[in-house]
This record gives C-alpha cells, sequence and structure tokens, in this order.
C-alpha cells in the first residue's frame, strides 16, 4: 500500500513538474486529487484497513496529498506568472503615436509675457504696479508734465484727439489718447503721499504710420519712485537691476544727458549689447546688427522729476525742496523686440497663430 | 542738424579722431546719430593741375585732350569734356585711385580710344556744388601743379549729423556746437563771427519798418546793401552749404543760408527795389486775409497771424515763408537784410494751421534768442561785403533790442550732490559753467551763475544748472546705487494677481492671447447689428484718425476677435481658440469716457485637431464658451451663473447673459449667422465677453477652510423627467431650496430626450451630495430630504421621479 503511494506520488510529481500551461494543471490536480482519483480514496479507504496499518498508510496518503496540493500550487504560480509575462509581452503599443485625447497648448501674448516680466522684476525691486485711463485729459497727458504750449507733441500731427461733439473742452480739459503713461506719475502722487514706488504700464496712442518700428498704437511701462532721497545713481541703479534682469546677470547700463519736458536732468539709458557683449562686434569679426556696431542699445527716457511738475500736484507734501524721485518710461514692444529678436514690431498686433505659437 | 567737422573746427577744433568726438557729444548731451563722409576720399590723388595744352580729340568734338602738368611724374594725358577747358588754366585734378563721393574708384581709362589718366573736375563731381557746366577754373596763379587739391578747396569732410534735443535752439548753428565741443572736450573756442560788426547805428534813409505787433515779434532788424553784384558764391562756401546739406543758389541766397547754418537765426534778404514804398510793416493779419507763398499756394490767414507788408500789401507770412515779389533775382542790385525775432509759440501755431512748415518755421517755434537777430545780421553783413563787393547803407534798424538782463542763479553745492548722488567739487561745477559761456561767481554755499541769452529759455532754476554741470562731468561717473525704499514693498494687489490667474486659466486651457486694436470703425455697429439705443454705439470718437477704420475706439472685443479669427482662417487655420484681456471705452458724457478691463474669447471650427483616436473632434458651440468661460472664473472662484438673454450679434436661441454674485458681467453665446457672413465666418463660432474687473469683484480671493474630510459625503443620483422648456438651473434651484442645508452639491450629469420620455418632455439625471459638518450621513438621514425634493420637483416644475 505503501509502494503505491509512494509511486503515484512520484508519477504525480513528474507529471506537474512537466505541466506547461495552467489548465494542464487543473487537469492533473483531478487525475490525482480530485474526488475519483487514488490517492484520495486510499485515504477515505484507511479506516477499512488492518489498525495497525492505518497510521503509516494514512500519514504516507496525508503526506502525499499535502505535497501534491503544494507542488500544484507552486508551479500555478510559475505558469500564471509565465503567461502574464506572455499576455503583457502581446499586449504592446506603438509608444511612438501621439498623446490623445490631444491637449492643445495655450500660449500667453509674448507682449503679455515681457509686460509681466518687466511687472515682476519691478515689484521685486519695491515698485507697486498702478494703471490708469487711456484717454486723458490735456492736463494730465501735457500741461502737468511741464510741456510747453507750443511742445510739438501736443500737435495733431502727433497726438490722437477726441472729437468734443458738444463743443466744451478747451485747454487742459481736451481729451487726448494718452502718447505715454506719465500722465499716471501725476495720478498717482495725488492719490498717494510720498513715499511713492510704482510703475505703470499700460497702451498709448501717437500718430505714427505704422511700420516695423513704429505704430499708432503700443505699450509702455512708466515708473516713478519719489522720496526724500532719490538720486540719479539711484536711477542708475535701479534700471541697472532691470537690465540684468530682462537682458542678463553679464548686461550693463549707460546713462546719456538728454532732454524730456518733465525730468531734469533728463538721460536716454543705454543697456549693453547682448548680442555681442558690449563689443560691437560678433565672433566672425564681423559688425553686430543689433547694436549697429555700438556695443549699446537705446532703451529707455528717465531721469529726475523735473521740479516743475510737483507743482502741479496739490499736495505740499511734494516740495521740491523736500522730495525728489526719478522717472522712466520704457516701450514693451521695443523690450519684447529686443529679447526675442522680433524684427517687425506689426507682428505682434497681428495675430497670427504663426507668429503667436513661438512665444508665451 | 548737420554739422561738417571741417566749418566746425574753424571755431572749435577738438583735435579728436571723429569717433572719440562723436564719443564725447553723445555722452554730453547732443547726440550724433551718424557721421556721413561728405565728398572725395583718397585724398592724395586729388592735386592742382596746370593745362599745358588742350588740342580737340581726334574723334570727337566734345572732347578736349589736354595734357597737364600735376605736379610730379611729367605731363599727364587727360581727357576733358568741359568746354570751357584751356591751356593756361589752372584746375582741380583727380588722379587715378581717386574716390569719388559716390564711392567709385578713378581708374585709367580710355576715352574714344584715346587714354586719359585722371579727371579735370567740376563742381558737381566733388560734391562741392551743383556746377556741371564747366570744369572748375582756380584763379589763383600762384598755385604750383601738384599741391594736394584739399588745402585750396573743401572737398572732404566728416559731416555730424546731430539730434538738437527741442531745449536747444542754440545748437542749431555751428557755432553753438563749437561751443558744446569746447565745453565738452575743452578744445579752444574761437571769437564767434559776429565779434566785429562793420556795421553803424541809427537810421536807414529810404527805409522805414513798423512793428505793429511787437508782443510776436520781439525783435526786427534791417540793413540795406548797394552795388550788390548777385553771382555765384566762391567755391569755400558752396561746399560748406552743400557738406550740410543745402543748395547752392547764388551769393545773396547763399549768405542767408550760410548765416542761419551758422549763427541759427533765419535770415530773409528783400530786393529793397521791390519793396513797394521802401517800407515794411510787421501786422497781425485780417481775418480771412489771403497772401500767395513762394510755394505759388494761395494762404488764407486769421487775425493772430502775423504778415510782413509793404506799400503794396502782404509780402510774406512772417517767419515762416516770403513772397515772390519782393524776392532777390539775379538783377538785383539793392538788397534789404531783414533778421528778425519772432515768438515761437505763435509761429507754430500759423505753421500748423497753415500745414506749412520751413526751415525757417522749424527754427523760430523752438524759441531763439532775440540777441541771435543781431548776432546773424553781423554775420550777414560781413559776407555780403565780403563777397558780393557791396556796400554798406549807414545805419542798422533794430525794432525791439536785446532781451532781459542774464537772470542769476544760485547753484548749492550740496544740492547737486543731493541730485545726483555724486559730489563733484565746487571749483569743477564753476569751470563747467564757465565753459558752456555761464557767468560765475562765488556765493554762500555755492555759485551764483549767470545764464548766457542763448540759454535764457531752456535754464531758469537750481535743477537746470545741475544739469549743465552732470551731463560734462560725465553720466558714467555715476555710481549705480537703489532707493532706500521707506516703507515701500513691491508687490501685485490681490486684484492684479486674480486677473494673471483667470486669463492663465485659459492659456492653460489651450487659448492663444491676441493683442487687437484699440481703434477700430464706426461701421462695426451696423455689422453687430447693435440697435441705435445700444451702449456699445456710444464711440470715443477721434478727431484726428489715421483713418476712417480706425476713427473710434472699440466698446467691444468681439470685433477684433473676429479679425483675428477670419486672418487665421484666411489663412488656413479654421481651427481656433482665441481670447483677448484688454480695455474697452464708451462715452458716458462724464469728463473722462469709461474704460473697463474686458476680456473675450472666441472659438471656431473643431475644438481639438482630428487625432488617431478621434477622427471626429468635437466643434465649437455654446457649451464649449461656457465651459471655458467656467475654467477662468472658477479658477478665481466667483459664483457664477447664467440666464437665457439676447444679444444682436448672436444666436438669439443660444445666448446668455453671465451673472457674477448676481451682478450682471457679460454674455456668452453662438455668432449670428448674419455677422458670421460679415467675417467669413461660415461655420460659425462661439464667444464669450466679460467686464474682468466687475467679474473679479466677486472672486472669493481668500477662502476660508471648510472641513470637508472628517466625515464623508453621501451620495445620491435622481433621475426626473420634466417638461421640455424647465431649465436645468430651475430645477437644480428647486432641489437647492427642498433639500436645505445639508445638500452640500448638485450636479446634472445627463440629459435624455426620446421617446421613452415622452413628447415634449426630458430627462434629467442630477448627482446630489450630501454632508453634514458634525457625523456621518446615515440612509436614514437624507431619505426624508430625497422625499422632500422629489415632492418639490413633482409639485414646483410637473417633473417625475423615474424609476
Amino acid at each position: 500500500m505503501i509502494e503505491r503511494i509512494d509511486s503515484l506520488r512520484a508519477e504525480a510529481e513528474s507529471a506537474i513538474a512537466t505541466a506547461e500551461s495552467t489548465p494542464a494543471l487543473e487537469e492533473l490536480r483531478v487525475r490525482y486529487l480530485g474526488r475519483k482519483a487514488e490517492l484520495p480514496n486510499l485515504l477515505r479507504g484507511v479506516a477499512e484497513l488492518p489498525p495497525e496499518e492505518r497510521g503509516s498508510v494514512g500519514r504516507a496518503a496525508n503526506q502525499a496529498r499535502q505535497a501534491l496540493e503544494q507542488l500544484i500550487e507552486q508551479r500555478t504560480e510559475e505558469l500564471e506568472a509565465g503567461e502574464l509575462d506572455a499576455r503583457l509581452a502581446a499586449d504592446r503599443i506603438d509608444v511612438t503615436l501621439p498623446g490623445e485625447p490631444p491637449q492643445p497648448v495655450g500660449r500667453q501674448h509674448p507682449l503679455t509675457a515681457t509686460w509681466r516680466e518687466l511687472e515682476d522684476v519691478f515689484t521685486g525691486l519695491g515698485f507697486m504696479v498702478v494703471e490708469g485711463p487711456e484717454v486723458e485729459t490735456v492736463h494730465y497727458n501735457f500741461d502737468a508734465l511741464n510741456h510747453g504750449p507750443t511742445h510739438p507733441a501736443r500737435d495733431r500731427s502727433d497726438t490722437f484727439y477726441v472729437a468734443d461733439g458738444r463743443g466744451r473742452r478747451e485747454g487742459g480739459d481736451q481729451l487726448v489718447l494718452r502718447t505715454h503713461t506719465s500722465p499716471m506719475q501725476i495720478r498717482a502722487m495725488e492719490a498717494h503721499p510720498p513715499p511713492l514706488y510704482v510703475i505703470i504700464p499700460g497702451r498709448t496712442y501717437r500718430r505714427d504710420q505704422i511700420d516695423a518700428t513704429h505704430s499708432p498704437a503700443f505699450l509702455q511701462v512708466e515708473g516713478l519712485a519719489v522720496d526724500e532721497d532719490i538720486t540719479l545713481a539711484d536711477l542708475k541703479g535701479t534700471l541697472l537691476a532691470f537690465a540684468r534682469g530682462i537682458f542678463g546677470e553679464e548686461r550693463d547700463v549707460r546713462l546719456r544727458p538728454h532732454f524730456f519736458p518733465f525730468t531734469e536732468p533728463s538721460v536716454e539709458v543705454d543697456v549693453s549689447c547682448f548680442q555681442c557683449g558690449g563689443t560691437g562686434y560678433l565672433r566672425d569679426g564681423s559688425r553686430c546688427n543689433l547694436c549697429k556696431g555700438e556695443g549699446w542699445i537705446e532703451v529707455l527716457g528717465a531721469g529726475e522729476v523735473d521740479p516743475n511738475v510737483y507743482g502741479y500736484i496739490d499736495d505740499d507734501r511734494y516740495d521740491p525742496e523736500k522730495v525728489q524721485g526719478f522717472a522712466w518710461g520704457m516701450g514693451i514692444e521695443r523690450i519684447a523686440m529686443l529679447k526675442h529678436g522680433v524684427t517687425d514690431l506689426r507682428l505682434f498686433y497681428e495675430n497670427d497663430l504663426r507668429f503667436l505659437g513661438q512665444f508665451g | 542738424m548737420r554739422v561738417p567737422v571741417e566749418w566746425l573746427a574753424e571755431y572749435a577744433d577738438p583735435g579728436l579722431p571723429v569717433s572719440a568726438l562723436e564719443e564725447r557729444l553723445t555722452m554730453t548731451g547732443t547726440k550724433v546719430e551718424a557721421v556721413h563722409h561728405h565728398g572725395v576720399d583718397g585724398l592724395d590723388r586729388f592735386v592742382v593741375g596746370r593745362v599745358l595744352e588742350a588740342a580737340r580729340h581726334p574723334d570727337a568734338d566734345r572732347l578736349t585732350v589736354c595734357s597737364v602738368d600735376v605736379g610730379d611724374g611729367g605731363p599727364q594725358q587727360i581727357v576733358c569734356g568741359a568746354p570751357n577747358v584751356a591751356a593756361g588754366q589752372t584746375v582741380a585734378v583727380a588722379r587715378p585711385g581717386a574716390v569719388m563721393p559716390d564711392g567709385a574708384t578713378l581708374g585709367v581709362a580710355k576715352l574714344r580710344g584715346v587714354e586719359s589718366n585722371g579727371m579735370i573736375l567740376a563742381e558737381d563731381e566733388l560734391g562741392i556744388g551743383t556746377d556741371h557746366a564747366g570744369i572748375i577754373v582756380l584763379d589763383d596763379e600762384e598755385l604750383a601743379p601738384g599741391t594736394p587739391l584739399q588745402g585750396v578747396l573743401p572737398i572732404a569732410t566728416d559731416v555730424l549729423e546731430l539730434e538738437v534735443t527741442p531745449n536747444r535752439p542754440d545748437c542749431l548753428g555751428v557755432y553753438g556746437v563749437a561751443r558744446e565741443v569746447h565745453a565738452a572736450t575743452g578744445a579752444p573756442l574761437q571769437p564767434p563771427p559776429w565779434a566785429e560788426d562793420p556795421g553803424t547805428p541809427g537810421p536807414i534813409a529810404g527805409v522805414e519798418v513798423r512793428v505793429e505787433a511787437s508782443d510776436l515779434c520781439p525783435r526786427f532788424t534791417a540793413r540795406v546793401f548797394e552795388d550788390v553784384k548777385i553771382g555765384p558764391s566762391p567755391a569755400w562756401l558752396k561746399a560748406r552749404l552743400m557738406a550740410a546739406g543745402q543748395r547752392p543758389i547764388n551769393n545773396v541766397v547763399d549768405i542767408t543760408n550760410y548765416t542761419m547754418l551758422l549763427a541759427g537765426n533765419p535770415v530773409h534778404a528783400f530786393d529793397l527795389d521791390r519793396v513797394a514804398g521802401g517800407r515794411l510793416v510787421v501786422r497781425r493779419a485780417r481775418e480771412g486775409e489771403q497772401i500767395t507763398t513762394l510755394d505759388d499756394q494761395v494762404r488764407r490767414l486769421d487775425a493772430e497771424m502775423l504778415v510782413i507788408e509793404d506799400d503794396a500789401g502782404p509780402t510774406s507770412v512772417a517767419g515762416i515763408m516770403g513772397g515772390e515779389r519782393s524776392e532777390v533775382h539775379e538783377g538785383t542790385t539793392r538788397v534789404l537784410m531783414e533778421v528778425a525775432n519772432w515768438d515761437g509759440p505763435n509761429i507754430h501755431r500759423t505753421s500748423q494751421l497753415l500745414g506749412l512748415r520751413s526751415e525757417a518755421s522749424g527754427r523760430f517755434e523752438k524759441g531763439l534768442a532775440p540777441e541771435q537777430a543781431m548776432e546773424a545780421q553781423v554775420v550777414a553783413t560781413r559776407l555780403m561785403l565780403e563777397l558780393t563787393g557791396a556796400r554798406l547803407a549807414p545805419g542798422t534798424i533794430d525794432v525791439g533790442g536785446e532781451g532781459p538782463p542774464p537772470a542769476v542763479i544760485r547753484l548749492r553745492e550740496r544740492r547737486v550732490a543731493e541730485i545726483l548722488g555724486r559730489a563733484i567739487p565746487r571749483a569743477r561745477q564753476a569751470e563747467i559753467l564757465r565753459a558752456l559761456q555761464f557767468g560765475v561767481e562765488e556765493a554762500d554755499e555755492g555759485l551764483d551763475v549767470a545764464v548766457p541769452a542763448f540759454r535764457r529759455n531752456d535754464v531758469y532754476r537750481e535743477a537746470d544748472l545741475i544739469e549743465e554741470v552732470a551731463r560734462i562731468d560725465g553720466l558714467e561717473k555715476l555710481p549705480a546705487t537703489l532707493p532706500a525704499r521707506r516703507g515701500s514693498a513691491g508687490r501685485l494687489t490681490t486684484h492684479q494677481r486674480l486677473r494673471r490667474r483667470a486669463v492663465d486659466a485659459l492659456v492653460g486651457r489651450g487659448l492663444y492671447e491676441t493683442f487687437g486694436w484699440s481703434f477700430t470703425e464706426p461701421g462695426i455697429a451696423d455689422r453687430l447689428r447693435l440697435p441705435d439705443d445700444d451702449p456699445r454705439r456710444r464711440f470715443v470718437v477721434l478727431e484726428n484718425p489715421m483713418s476712417e477704420d480706425q476713427s473710434v475706439l472699440r466698446t467691444t472685443l468681439v470685433g477684433s476677435l473676429l479679425d483675428a479669427a477670419r486672418h487665421n482662417a484666411a489663412r488656413g487655420t479654421p481651427d481656433l481658440a482665441l481670447f483677448e484681456s484688454a480695455n474697452v471705452y464708451r462715452d458716458t458724457g462724464e469728463r473722462l469716457p469709461h474704460e473697463e478691463r474686458s476680456l473675450g474669447a472666441i472659438l471656431t471650427g473643431r475644438l481639438h485637431p482630428p487625432s488617431w483616436g478621434t477622427a471626429e473632434p468635437p466643434r465649437a458651440g455654446f457649451f464649449a464658451a461656457k465651459a471655458l468661460l467656467g475654467a477662468a472664473l472658477d479658477a478665481v472662484r466667483v459664483r457664477w451663473e447664467v440666464e437665457a438673454s439676447t444679444e444682436p450679434f448672436l444666436h438669439p436661441g443660444r445666448t446668455a447673459r453671465v451673472l457674477a454674485g448676481g451682478e450682471e458681467v457679460g454674455w456668452i453665446g453662438e455668432l449670428h449667422p448674419l455677422v458670421a457672413r460679415h467675417w467669413d465666418l461660415d461655420h460659425g463660432a462661439a464667444l464669450f465677453e466679460i467686464d474682468l474687473d466687475r467679474a473679479l469683484g466677486h472672486a472669493d480671493a481668500v477662502p476660508r477652510y471648510v472641513d470637508l474630510t472628517s466625515f464623508p459625503a453621501l451620495r445620491l443620483d435622481l433621475a426626473f423627467t420634466l417638461p421640455g422648456d424647465v431649465p436645468a438651473a430651475t430645477v437644480l434651484q428647486t432641489v437647492r431650496d427642498a433639500a436645505g442645508t445639508l445638500l452640500a452639491d448638485v450636479r446634472v450629469f445627463d440629459l435624455y430626450h426620446g421617446a421613452q420620455v415622452g413628447e415634449g418632455r426630458k430627462s434629467l439625471a442630477l448627482a446630489l451630495s450630501f454632508r453634514a459638518p458634525d457625523r456621518t450621513l446615515t440612509d436614514e438621514d437624507v431619505a426624508p430630504l430625497r422625499d422632500h425634493i422629489v415632492a418639490a420637483v413633482r409639485d414646483g416644475l410637473g417633473g417625475e421621479l423615474r424609476a
């Protein structure tokens, strides 16, 4: 009897070891351990054996059954793992197909991107951002900014005037499309006592025929800092930080004397050319086309706030003997053009997706 | 302003390479826009020659074969085409290797078979005149052949093109620029060309000048020259005019131009014999008075414009343009030289109103000093005597005289440092100001500075002196420091951050941002079918637009968005999702027009490109636009809803007004087909536009914490059949009202029309979630609420719960 058990066990072990699939294994389980199989029947028949054999036969049969069950389980796991591998290997996709469903990528307009970059640089330098009306009075756009009565910027050839159907606006009350963001210097000072640190981004308008570098509508960022002791050297440091923030850490700035009605001293500010490193020449020895060989690129106008301007603020805390400050104005398109190598300003307003898709 | 360096050097010769002069002028405030080379190059190839022989060319009647002594290397054979060439003449010769003004290099040439070793020169070939009728014959026989021509004629000079800022009309003359060069470089400054006056004071016999508008004509000077011989100017003068960009005409006209370019003040020459009555009157024009100006235009004047008239009537628009009647001409022998000073604002006004600009008006309107008039008169006098053979009639008419005496301004030494952020010693301040021709005296705490007349309008305060000191001392010496920033913390306001977040949500959803023009055309109101009383017809109208197409400011972003869509659709991109965030403008009759920050978007075509997994992507429509607006508003936590509505340019059945916090802030809808047609958008479009700032006023910018995690929500789905015309929003509101405070959320997740729910009815499936702040809800808690809801929908809306 024991021999029979051993031979059944050996036979089954060999069959399990060589089974090639889980269905085949299931078949073996039924054959050797199923209800009608010999081994369980042997176990069930132990009771009918002579008492002296019952113990050893029962033990042997039980051990054989447990061993086989364990083997089957083990072999099942092995086969299942292999079968999963095979199934996964067959379940292959072309990973190079595009993502699905498509997720179109939106784009911020390059002018918005530059606008925000400027806001971020200057808020980091301690400035708040304020905005103001684009349709402005002559008072704020010219008079209070110390423009003489015949300043050419007031000409109808240069500035858009709002038609006055009601015919009751004269002098400083006439409306224009602001020619710069500077009127908000006055409005900001009227609204806030010193110290005042603000930048003013926004749309501005001049009667220029549109071409690669001019447009009747464009964007500016104004800056104004008024405190007890703001010097021209502070302007230089602030704009140096701007130049490095926008155009790179190696940049330098230079101030050139100039004239603006609402600053004194007035300067134009150049940034060292970031294409040729300020040398005026490219590596191949040719003249730098960005700065035209000058090594410097003009980016903005600035200066110390003209004392006359404070005279237009109805607040004696803005006394030019007590406070002083600086102001600047720069064109956002120009900064964006320099930064991205855009050669024609009109592209910004055409809204052609082939252009817009390259930025933002 | 074009300044020939050769001319400039007569008054201040910096002895610097032109690039160094350029740098120094630019860095002291007189920006050199460009440096041009005027005239010839290869100067050693231009020499004086003597024509030894001149013989007819064997094969060409008009050519002469000359033998010319050019100094070294023996006589050279040169073929000349000028009719006036003759043996014995001293001439200007270009030898092979010479570079002509157009950049061409002269070589040995064969003219009709005869070799020519150079060229005998005419004025225009050298760029020193316009005459091409004949060669230049140098009348100085002392000149040895081979003498460099550069020493004889100004045949080459660098020309500085200067940007003269409007505050510096004194730099509109060569001598004014010389003063700057002196201050900027230390080059010695020669005495001004008006230092010695050959004239005499007193009345002039037979000439009368009356200034009836002395407020607008601060100074009027005149001198008379007899026995004038009109003829060409000498080569040196023509050369300077040419280099400065003026065409020589004749000696008298050239003298007026030369004087203006040197001294800054325009000069006008009258033929005195044609000044009727020998009398000039400066007066305001009569309203509507007409005058024919030199350019042959009839000008209609008003009572604030000035004319100069003689006994026969007006001859010029004062300070702007003369009249033909009294111009000098070939036969002129008596010249009245007028040099005046005119009120800048008045000249500017007249020039603007007449649309008439001239070199003279451009200078006068900047405000010249009255002193400059007499300076120019003196320069003109000297040149007239020197160059025209004229005799100066005794006397000088001078009405008005000089301006006020110099202002004296205190410059506090410490103030320079306070404004600039860098101290400049008092002695250096004084040195700079003296170099700029200011009078300087020591004073308490600083200097007392007297302003020269030519800077009177520009320098009248301490700040102006500080600028003078700073610019000459050198701004490059300033340190780069940062402000102390007392009490200032730079940041974006909450509102500004919310704006960014809202538009970023759209970029994140795949939209492209556009920038449209603020300008539009008034006809857009009709194309958008706006009724007469629509506020979007209340345009801000420009008085002087660039064109009718840009004559008003936009009241809505719709036109710009449609323009951008059409632009791209016409270029092969019909599937578009665009937005713009910008101001729109409306005339409200208030002091300033209303401006608001608008956010608008347009969707056309497919929502995304077809793909291997989605052959037929969904197309843009109302709900796509609504979802995108929702993305923007939800991103900034604005509570919003919509109601069915209409807009004249939208599909009447597919339009909604947008409410934020109960306030109307904009609209969503599909484009009306009749409007779509105007923009060639045959497949329609869906749009929205909101007043962004007003919507953001309802944003929950700083959310308060609510405990949503301690106790789970209990979820429940309900489906109702309802009459087809009950809006989903009404159903949701009915549910909310019936459910009470335990209802945390309810939303529509399915809509079904069909036979199962009956004709004219629809099925809405709702997902509800209930939540209590203090316990986990059970089915028993929600069961009575469910019954309430079902009853409310049944009783209020005629809805039946679907099994």
